[in-house]
């Protein structure tokens, strides 16, 4: 423990103008396998269906020099599965990543920002409520849309209630608890009045699934992704001395307040493109973090590292939903049935070593 | 002090949810359905049969269950150290309904009292396993180890369950209304071993107090003071398993009420768990038992589930003691 601590203090630092970080080359390693892993797990995704593609051919298409016939399967078909399952998991691998770190509680997640329990409630309620009103919602907007500014209204009421002088991070989880709790009893409450066939409907789109995305939806959350990302990465270097406490990081110069309100809103939005891409898909948020955490050996969950754990995540199960297992199952149960069993394998090594 | 006036408000809820319902009773009703010997008169026959047999179990059991969820959320937030920590936490919700939409898959059974023993074995089987993958090693017991081996077991059986639910529609019907959480409708066949399991889970956590609090100071300062601090964690961790699960079996899973009078016993008592981890359990049971009346009340005649208007009442009150900055981190 001692020899750790002092050899860490003296790891070199690297300056690039008015940029600096400290060099990690075991983090830097782990990061870049990790990218190519999710580069890897994304082309074998595209590789296999009906129609196998060899690998080479696929990497060959993405990069625009395929042929005509393997471009129309690989771009028009499969592509937006692929990239769906690419940006949910980066976008909810961060969006955790933000959240565990903002709360300093390593069972936070997006999850209880009310984003995934307002998305819920919303389609559950135009799902299960017959009606003239409920009907006009959905032909005119869509049940994803609908359920999106579900979740992003619940996203941003939390935000706006646990805002008092600034964000605070206990006040942020309990309040984001309370309005979920509330959600979530209003959903249960419309399955147990639902008509049973309209409950089945309303189970399956509260899992999530990468089932049948087309370039439109993609696009959105691919772009709006991005954006927030790069928004994250100009943010981060502000956000290192945060995990010291609010008056060591205020001592050391860091404008917490602003950056902990942009990092946080930055979060919900983040969660709320996922959701727009492929439903409320549990448990990535929460476990996706956890996990670079410990791959990367590091006390806090790092950021770029959460995100490709997340997308290899998703990515992966739903590669495993479509192939191996003999029923169909929507990715967000396979997501779960693999990510579970591996935090715990991740604990129970780390208390062996 | 305060422990009396909550269970005078206690006995006083208890009354009325004797007397409220499809069919409101008089004073003289409830108490003659309590307490007169069977005779001939076909009303009085039909009110001792409203009373002993609808209101005074369920009574009994909102205010077991409650008892247990709230001394349940008071330890399990000790143990873990983390604000957050519910008792769902130790996969026992997840692995009670893994359980009941199991064996209504494999065995087709419908009636509640066919499963909730189910309910409770896999509750505690759950907890079983979170905490022994938990003490494996050297790290045995960190609390943050518990409470991230609690979540990946509850993220796979919560997998489990809904992968069965899709595939099933009659455990799919069965599992949204075991989901409502409701301490209506079983009866004292169900509620006696209940609360026996009950009893035994709040004798071990009452035993466990004084240690709890000097385990609060940090593992290190606990064992310097003498502290055995595996053993009990262990304790500990069976008190919530068994007072969470025996709930959990009789009403279906009822979140957030143990996390929510945790906070409002820490708020009313500070940190002390000799006095917190009574007043979070008298408070459960109030919350319970108020959630369980107003829930007759308010669809008439139909009736709304305790376990929704716990969250549907509860959190607006507590989200406005968490803003005005009433509650304390743990």
């Amino acid at each position: 423990m001692n020899a750790a601590d002092v050899k860490s203090s003296v790891v070199p630092g690297v300056r690039l103008g008015r940029v600096s970080f400290v060099w990690r080359p075991w983090m830097v390693l782990v990061t870049v396998v990790l990218a190519a892993l999710a580069f890897l797990v994304f082309c074998v995704s595209i590789a296999v269906g009906d129609f196998p593609i060899g690998l080479p051919r696929v990497v060959a298409t993405i990069f625009g020099r395929g042929e005509r016939i393997d471009e129309f399967v690989i771009m028009d078909l499969r592509m937006p599965r692929a990239l769906a399952g690419l940006v949910v998991g980066t976008a909810l691998g961060v969006s955790g990543a933000l959240t565990q770190s903002i709360a300093r509680n390593p069972l936070a997640s997006p999850d209880i920002l009310g984003i995934t329990s307002g998305a819920g409630t919303v389609a559950v309620f135009l799902v299960t409520v017959s009606g003239g009103t409920t009907a006009a919602i959905v032909s005119s907007i869509g049940l994803s849309a609908a359920a999106l500014a579900g979740g992003l209204g619940t996203g941003l009421l939390v935000y706006f209630l646990a805002w008092r002088r600034g964000i605070d991070g206990f006040r942020l989880i309990l309040i984001g608890i309370s309005v979920s709790a509330v959600m979530e009893s209003i959903t249960t409450w419309l399955l147990v009045k639902a008509d049973i066939r309209d409950v089945a409907r309303a189970q399956a789109w509260l899992i999530g699934s990468l089932d049948g995305r087309s370039w439109d939806e993609v696009g959105v959350a691919l772009w709006g992704t991005l954006v927030l990302l790069v928004v994250v990465t100009g943010a981060a270097f502000q956000f290192k001395p945060m995990h010291l406490g609010d008056d060591v990081a205020a001592g050391l110069g860091v404008r917490y307040s602003a950056v902990r309100a942009v990092l946080l809103l930055c979060a919900v939005l983040l969660a709320g493109t996922a959701v727009s891409a492929a439903g409320p898909v549990p448990f990535v948020a929460l476990v996706a973090p956890q996990v670079a955490m410990r791959l990367a050996r590091r006390p806090t969950p790092p950021m770029a590292a959460s995100g490709l754990v997340g997308a290899v995540l998703l990515i992966g199960a739903d590669l495993i939903a479509r192939t191996a297992l003999p029923v169909s199952l929507p990715v967000g149960v396979v997501t779960a049935a693999i990510g579970g069993p591996f935090l715990v394998y991740l604990l129970v090594r780390a208390n062996r070593g | 002090m305060g422990l009396g006036v909550l269970l005078m408000i206690l006995v006083v809820a208890g009354l009325v949810s004797l007397a409220v319902g499809a069919r409101a009773l008089s004073p003289a009703e409830v108490w003659h359905g309590l307490f007169a010997a069977p005779d001939a008169d076909r009303r009085l026959t039909e009110i001792r049969l409203i009373v002993q047999t609808v209101r005074v179990p369920r009574t009994v059991l909102a205010i077991a269950a409650g008892i247990a969820l709230g001394v349940g959320g008071a330890l399990i937030q000790g143990y873990t150290r983390n604000p957050i920590a519910d008792t769902g936490l130790l996969g026992v919700n997840s692995g009670a309904s893994f359980a009941v939409v199991t064996v209504i898959a494999v065995f087709g059974f419908s009636h509640p009292f066919q499963y909730v023993w189910f309910g409770f074995l896999g509750a505690a089987v759950a907890g079983v396993v979170v905490f022994g993958l938990a003490s494996i090693g050297r790290g045995a017991g960190n609390p943050l180890t518990l409470a991230l081996a609690g979540q990946g077991v509850t993220v796979f059986l919560a997998a489990m369950t809904r992968a069965i639910s899709l595939s099933d529609n009659a455990a799919l019907n069965a599992l949204r209304f075991w989901n409502a959480g409701s301490v209506a409708g079983v009866g004292f066949d169900v509620i006696g071993p209940v609360t026996l399991f009950i009893v035994v889970g709040l004798v071990l956590a009452l035993t466990t107090l004084p240690t709890l609090n000097l385990l609060n100071l940090g593992d290190d300062v606990a064992r310097g003071l003498g502290v055995n601090i595996a053993l009990t964690r262990t304790v500990g961790i069976a008190a919530v398993t068994l007072l969470a699960g025996a709930a959990t079996a009789a009403c279906g899973p009822i979140a957030f009420l143990g996390l929510m009078v945790a906070h409002v016993a820490r708020y009313l008592t500070g940190p002390d768990y000799r006095w917190l981890v009574p007043y979070a359990g008298l408070l459960g049971a109030v919350v319970l038992l108020v959630c369980d009346i107003v829930g007759r009340l308010v669809v008439r005649p139909g009736e709304l589930d305790a376990g929704v208007l716990v969250a549907l009442l509860g959190a607006p009150f507590f989200a406005v003691l968490v803003w005005r900055g009433k509650l304390r981190n743990t």
